[in-house]
């Protein structure tokens, strides 16, 4: 990493000679050129449009739903959250079809692992990388123009998705938007953006270290469906097989510990930290995570909570998962920068 | 900086370990500007290791190399932006046409907007694909994504060409049209071009010099006219003589001939005699067969070709490590000691 300032120097020192020569030209770095390239892959790719397909169909689906029971939602005067009618649409529904955010935090990891298993790995076998890494351009430029490509259209695909939810809204409803709502609403895209990013530096992380695009794929799935169905499972095992067999005997202290305790071992896996947060975020009344004491209960107002209030309880696992994601994109710089490139 | 009579390609004490295999041991080899050099050896002599040591794809384990004056190593990316890479096995992006294949390289290397298209036509009408610049690179042959391949390489203007294996599983036609676009280019533009084959007479006809290269180690280097004298004036002459019924081990006449002279070894095989001499005696080894009854088919006498020097470097250094193989094992030896 020493070549670094000298590279640099050298990179600088072309530019003025080709802003000299071309006055009026742009010349776009390496980096955005590939970043360009790898949006417009992703955009042809039959991969994406399935996905995006999918999660549209569920988005719909959700959004029927939703918009059919809101009226009984908001006139529901005993709910604390019938006020917040645009965060109604994200979360009511009739017990049949899951709420949308559901939907994202089961379909976000196959959209995350379809963008990111074959980022390197296809690249390599069919003897593009090592032509990419013969032209002066950085090696982590291009593992980061993977990642930032893909996050790219998975935020602008949300976005999307939700400014379309939110002006539906307007026109179905005519009910102005609380700005306290935008925040939410925002706040929950960002959260399902970074939930995707997840699998995608989880899946880009794959491709570097398994040659094979359909290993990594597989992998990839298999760590999907061992914590979205498995871990819950032998987490169960696990507590049965350590706690008191008499719940009776424990103090009410013992209890809390233990239910505390099985919810950080559930915490592990990526898909409850997304629902913990976003379940507080689209639901202002929720307090806690955890299990909450009568005493606590005692003097509370039910009322939805102001929206710093929801960020702070969330924020353990909002921080949790952007160090997931961190430690999986860090992981495959390492292993990538100083490997042999060979085709 | 580089002067203008520094090598532009200087290696040295170049070293490559895999585990405890010497993939590159120890190289030094200086290459100037302008030149046409022949880097050759069989499969896995290290070749292709060592043009990624020159571009800084893998890192040596000991030694530096110095290209256009850089440390490969420590500044890959200024190394890269003068020296054009053409990998063995060269791929494209099949969902991108010829020209917007190589449009991507172009911008990759800085070129300004407004320039890179012309630019990539030209390259492209260079490399004769003119006609085919708007064709998916799914459907290019062989021998096109292999000029495809050179395109990319030209459209930064390198002062240095690398190309690995190019003539591999091209056409005999094709491989002379692109060695000669190769050479002209080398000429007009003065550019550095390394070849790296194992296809000696390919590279015979461009290279001005070769070094050839076994096992990790450059066993000789020079022009070829250097390297077949050197070879004569080792070897001596060889005679290959068939007889028409195979020979009996041990051949009962072998001290007729071992005690001529200029017969310095009398290699047996089969229905074949080689003769290794330090003059050319054929005539004489002829008339003494006829008188001992052989009934001859065939005479052959070699000369030495690029090919032969590079077997003979080659199968002295398996000799070196297997003194008491049959020669017809080389071969298969050859194969087994492949690099992955």
């Amino acid at each position: 990493m020493k070549s670094l300032p000298v590279s640099f120097k050298g990179l600088s020192l072309k530019n003025n000679r080709s802003s000299n020569r071309y006055t009026v030209s742009h010349v776009p770095s390496p980096f955005r050129v590939m970043v360009r390239k790898e949006i417009a892959d992703h955009i042809r790719s039959w991969r994406l449009i399935v996905m995006v397909s999918l999660v549209l169909i569920t988005f719909v689906v959700a959004m029927y739903v939703s918009l059919s029971g809101i009226s009984n939602a908001t006139s529901n005067l005993s709910d604390p959250d019938h006020t917040f009618l645009y965060l109604k649409l994200l979360t009511v529904t009739d017990n049949v079809v899951p709420p949308f955010h559901v939907f994202v935090s089961f379909l976000g990891p196959l959209l995350g692992i379809s963008l990111g298993f074959d980022a390197i790995n296809t690249e390599q076998s069919n003897g593009t990388l090592v032509r990419i890494m013969a032209q002066p351009v950085y090696r982590d430029n291009f593992l980061l123009s993977k990642f930032m490509s893909a996050g790219m259209v998975v935020t602008v695909f949300f976005t999307s998705l939700i400014l379309l939810m939110v002006g539906g809204g307007l026109l179905f409803t005519g009910v102005r938007i609380e700005p306290q709502e935008v925040l939410r609403i925002f706040t929950f895209t960002f959260f399902s953006i970074i939930y995707v990013a997840f699998w995608l530096a989880l899946s880009i992380l794959l491709s570097v270290r398994l040659k094979q695009g359909a290993a990594a794929a597989l992998t990839a799935i298999g760590i999907w469906i061992f914590l979205t169905v498995f871990y819950q499972l032998l987490v169960k095992l696990l507590v049965r097989a350590i706690l008191p067999a008499d719940p009776g005997m424990l103090s009410q202290e013992q209890i809390i510990g233990y239910n505390n305790m099985i919810l950080d071992l559930l915490r592990i896996a990526p898909s409850q930290l997304y629902t913990d947060a976003t379940t507080t975020l689209l639901m202002p009344s929720v307090r806690s995570l955890g299990p909450v004491s009568m005493e606590d209960m005692a003097g509370a107002v039910p009322a939805p909570l102001p929206f710093k209030e929801s960020l702070m309880i969330v924020w353990p696992q909002v921080s949790g998962l952007v160090a997931a994601t961190t430690v999986c994109f860090a992981w495959s710089y390492y292993l990538f920068m100083r490997r042999e490139i060979r085709s | 900086m580089l002067q203008m009579n520094d090598p532009i390609i200087q290696l040295k004490g170049l070293t490559k370990c895999y585990g405890k295999k010497k993939a590159v041991n120890g190289l030094d080899l200086a290459i100037r500007r302008g030149e046409i050099f022949g880097l050759l050896g069989p499969n896995g002599a290290g070749k292709t290791t060592t043009i990624l040591m020159m571009l800084g794809l893998t890192e040596p384990t000991e030694g530096t190399a110095y290209v256009c004056g850089f440390n490969a190593t420590r500044e890959p990316i200024a190394v890269k932006r003068t020296v054009g890479y053409m990998p063995d096995s060269v791929g494209f992006y099949d969902s991108m046409t010829a020209l917007e294949n190589l449009l991507y390289i172009g911008r990759l290397n800085g070129l300004p907007e407004h320039e890179v298209k012309t630019r990539a036509t030209e390259t492209l009408a260079l490399v004769g694909l003119a006609g085919d610049m708007n064709r998916s690179t799914s459907t290019f042959s062989r021998g096109m994504k292999q000029r495809l391949g050179l395109a990319d390489v030209l459209i930064k203007k390198p002062a240095v060409i690398i190309l690995d294996e190019p003539t591999l599983g091209i056409d005999p036609a094709g491989v002379r049209e692109f060695l000669t676009l190769i050479r002209q280019l080398s000429r007009q533009h003065g550019i550095t071009v390394l070849i790296s084959s194992h296809h000696l007479h390919h590279v015979q006809q461009i290279c001005d010099r070769v070094g050839i290269f076994v096992n990790g180690k450059l066993e000789v280097e020079g022009n070829i006219d250097t390297l077949s004298g050197n070879l004569l004036d080792r070897e001596g002459y060889s005679t290959t003589v068939t007889l028409v019924r195979p020979i009996i081990q041990p051949w009962p006449l072998m001290p007729i001939f071992s005690e001529l002279d200029a017969v310095k070894e009398v290699s047996v095989q089969n229905n074949c005699l080689t003769f290794f001499c330090t003059r050319d005696i054929t005539p004489s080894i002829v008339r003494l067969l006829v008188e001992n009854g052989c009934d001859i088919t065939g005479v052959h006498q070699k000369d030495y070709s690029l090919d032969d020097i590079y077997q003979k470097y080659f199968e002295n250094n398996v000799a070196e490590n297997t003194t008491h193989e049959k020669p017809a094992s080389f071969l298969q030896r050859t194969f087994f000691k492949e690099q992955p």
